[in-house]
């Protein structure tokens, strides 16, 4: 399973030091030998990349994703050869505004992540709901996917 | 001379561990601050602002149930919310708003009468 590394968001940081830390953790990634997903991790350039989650049961695989402050019309979800993505952007509320800011964590711009299903889906009956900044996907098993399961259960 | 760079600052302090630090964006504007806090999972049934002496406290529960079934991959922490920040006397207390969308809570903190920018008028 292929899933782009979540990455936190530095807490506490001032905005002009956003850039230094995120290209730190990229260095560090780096270091880490973990090559392949550097230039997918669009941190370092202006993005963010928020938390996903992945469930299962005998119906359905679940995936869940933390977007606080989007509108559902700005969130895009495609599903194809097995893969779900989930993109947009958050955009702050207006470009130019008076005052002073003080305090600047929360990251604004695009972001993309996909996961891949551990199992066969059905594409046509995959829902989605956000609520509450939370973005829940419920995509049902494919049947022979779940015939598998019960084979394997009763042996 | 900005006295107001002090008003808002985080007490490093008030973190525990069991509790998720929720990001936070500040900004002055003339008559408020403006303080939006993530809390992706918190409805507005479950956020509970405080202010005591001279701290301002913001905790989320999450009412939002983690989906059925094993989990297969997880980054989320699923943790209830905790942050305070200490407020000084240019805030006045009574008059917080607090909103919530989507997962962000937008709190205005109303500046106090006597902090706010008065015009004078030139009187010969």
């Amino acid at each position: 399973m292929k899933i782009i590394r979540y990455q936190d968001p530095e807490l506490g940081t001032w905005s002009p030091l956003n850039r230094l830390a995120s290209l730190r953790e990229e260095m560090n990634r780096l270091l880490d030998g973990s090559l392949a997903g550097f230039s997918e991790n669009v941190g370092l350039f202006g993005g963010w990349s928020p938390s996903v989650d992945v469930y299962q049961d005998k119906e359905n695989v679940y995936v869940k994703a933390e977007l606080p402050g989007m509108k559902k019309e700005e969130i895009e979800i495609t599903f194809q050869d097995g893969i779900l993505t989930v993109a947009g952007e958050r955009k702050q509320e207006s470009e130019v505004r008076e005052g002073e800011s003080f305090r600047s964590e929360r990251f604004f711009g695009k972001f993309h992540r996909s996961v891949s299903m551990p199992t066969k889906v059905e594409a046509e009956r995959i829902k989605a709901a956000y609520k509450d900044g939370v973005l829940t996907v419920e995509l049902p098993k494919a049947a022979e996917a779940k015939a598998k399961q019960i084979e394997v259960s009763v042996s | 001379m900005k006295p107001e760079t002090n008003t808002l600052e985080r007490s490093q302090t008030s973190r525990m561990p069991s509790w998720e630090l929720p990001p936070a964006n500040i900004r002055e504007e003339h008559e408020a601050y403006l303080l939006e806090l993530e809390m992706p999972g918190v409805s507005k049934n479950g956020i509970e602002v405080t202010v005591e002496n001279n701290e301002l406290t913001i905790v989320g529960h999450r009412q939002d149930e983690p989906p059925k079934g094993e989990v297969v991959y997880r980054e989320s922490r699923h943790g209830d919310y905790r942050r305070s920040f200490e407020i000084d006397t240019s805030i006045d207390t009574g008059k917080i708003s607090a909103k919530m969308e989507q997962g962000i809570l937008k709190l205005t903190l109303p500046k106090a009468e006597s902090v706010k920018p008065r015009k004078i008028q030139v009187v010969d």
